[in-house]
């Protein structure tokens, strides 16, 4: 059997339709779009209009409401930064939720020293920001609210319209981190009442090196990288045309095939679930059990650390994540990078144990004899890795098990 | 073999460890855990005048510290006490044919496990 691809909430391969768009970007239409009046710069120009009619499509925005960006991490970094540098004369408070991706967590040492006030945002065992706390710890100070739609890691995806609500009646914008929904599942910008979202299209079969950031109309943002007028002013620097035009591609082909995919991928990640538990003793699942990411499968296993399982699967052809921090801090030079994951820590499960989580996250073509396969390998890694571990051991002789149910 | 940042050696270790399991009436026994990574290491030792006549390990750990403990119990099996005491975590992951930078820290819980067994052994052939 070829390889068993289950980490697409990491990345997803470009679709052969999407590279076949792309391509004439590169060679023959390379003109730079900046100069529209000569006939090379006119056609990529048009491209990208037409992309962005089709990304602004997906997520029922106007296209005028679409920045093309180099990654999910610019568009954080340019909705964030931007909202708050705009807005500062409101107020100076920020609320992070404690499950954001890094390239929005990571912002807060920097705007702190800026003078801002950066709190975060409780979870719940499941992964839902805890509206209550949210509520708490508002003032009316507070400008800016960062809560992601949906985290890649336990795949929980959260009351974005509800969030929403509360926050436009009190003036405080939401920056939502868009990246694990949009492509993936229905997502309207409208509905949901984000004021920018980002966008990354090789979430979903698009390129890597182009994302965007939704910025709803009439929204204040500073933008950070000066330069030239491209994108509105708001991102200066000559467009990524192949990127671009494969990530309006691959934006077209999701809507297209949107229902059919989350179809396909459900089930196959039910039975991918059922079979996990059911065939392996204590195993738990993390992340909601019903709003979550279609395609999303999450848990740790006690007396399993996650690396040498993710190394396993590995050798028995298959590819996952670990929120081990072992395996995920791999090639980190500082020991102290030794951290469990934040994410799995701030759902409440203990850090010794976070270390055996593994997510896998399928994608649209997977089958249905992969997660067979999978299935049938694991409980022999299983079995073999507890029979190494001194904690099974221990709790064997003891009748304690090792970990709380969460 | 799958390409990974683990050396062959290392991965050989990982996939067939040697001298996994327990030593029932172990003479010395060292367990330690590192609290950075929650990974705990078992290492049980048998010996017969001062060798080192058998040595067995349990891990719940990376791929790093399987292969750090299984290739510790190869070091050490035949050596005399005082041999094995100067058994540093360099000489594990130089026999190891190196770690990634990150993964020092699991051949160094290797060479702890192995100092906490020999300490045992003493403090049990004092107690008689
Ligand atoms: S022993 Fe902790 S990462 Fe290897």
């Amino acid at each position: 059997m070829d390889r068993i691809y289950l980490d697409h909430a990491s990345t997803t391969p470009v679709d052969r339709q999407v590279l076949d768009a792309m391509l004439p970007y590169f060679i023959e239409q390379f003109g730079n779009p900046s100069s529209a009046l000569i006939e090379e710069g006119g056609m990529p120009n048009k491209a990208i209009d037409e992309a962005r009619n089709k990304v602004a499509k997906l997520v029922n925005a106007e296209k005028e409401e679409i920045i093309f960006t180099g990654s999910a991490t610019e568009s954080n970094n340019l909705a964030i930064k931007g909202l708050a540098l705009a807005n500062k004369d409101k107020g100076k408070k920020i609320l992070i939720s404690d499950i954001e991706h890094y390239s929005v967590m990571n912002q807060a040492d920097f705007l702190r020293k800026f003078g801002f006030e950066v709190d975060f945002i409780k979870v719940d065992n499941y992964g839902i920001v805890d509206l209550e706390d949210l509520k708490n710890k508002l003032t009316d100070n507070t400008i800016l609210v960062s809560v992601m739609h949906a985290n890649l890691e336990i795949g929980t995806i959260e009351p974005i319209e509800e969030i929403a609500l509360f926050l436009m009646e009190r003036g405080v914008l939401l920056h939502s981190d868009g990246t694990g929904t949009c492509g993936r599942i229905p997502v309207d910008v409208k509905n949901l009442g984000v004021d920018t979202m980002t966008i990354s299209p090789h979430q979903f079969y698009g390129p890597k090196g182009v994302a965007a950031l939704y910025m709803k109309r009439g929204t204040k943002l500073i933008s950070f990288i000066q330069g030239g007028s491209q994108e509105m002013g708001y991102r200066a620097g000559t467009e990524n045309v192949p990127g671009i035009v494969g990530f309006g591609e691959a934006a077209r082909i999701a809507m297209e095939e949107m229902d059919e995919r989350v179809e396909g991928l459900t089930r196959l990640s039910r039975r991918l679930w059922d079979g996990l538990a059911s065939s392996i003793e204590y195993i738990h699942f993390t992340g909601h059990p019903t709003k979550r990411l279609p395609g999303h499968t999450s848990f740790w296993i006690e007396f399993v650390e996650g690396e040498s399982l993710l190394l396993w699967l590995n050798l028995n052809g298959i590819a996952s994540a670990s929120g081990s921090a072992c395996a995920s801090n791999m090639m980190a030079v500082d020991e102290t990078g030794l951290r469990a994951s934040h994410v799995l820590t701030a759902v409440g499960v203990p850090p010794e144990i976070c270390s055996g989580s593994i997510s896998f996250s399928l994608g649209k073509d997977n089958k249905t004899e992969e997660v067979e396969h999978v299935l049938s390998v694991i409980p022999g890694i299983v079995k073999r890795l507890m029979g190494m571990s001194p904690l099974y051991e221990k709790a064997r002789k003891s009748g304690i098990s090792m970990g709380k149910e969460v | 073999m799958a390409k990974g940042p683990y050396s062959d050696k290392v991965m050989d270790h990982f996939m067939n460890p040697r001298n996994m399991g327990e030593i029932e009436d172990a003479d010395g026994v060292g367990e330690v855990g590192n609290p950075a990574c929650g990974d705990v290491m078992k290492l049980y030792l048998k010996i017969e005048g001062d060798k080192i006549v058998d040595a067995k390990f349990k891990t719940f750990g990376c791929g790093a510290a399987i292969a750090s403990s299984s290739m510790t119990t190869e070091l050490i099996k035949g050596k005399t006490i005082d041999e094995a005491l100067r058994i540093s975590n360099e000489a594990v992951t130089e026999a190891l044919g190196g770690l990634p930078p990150a993964k020092q820290h699991c051949s160094v819980l290797a060479e702890e496990a192995l100092k906490v067994a020999l300490e045992d052994y003493k403090k049990k052939k004092e107690q008689g």
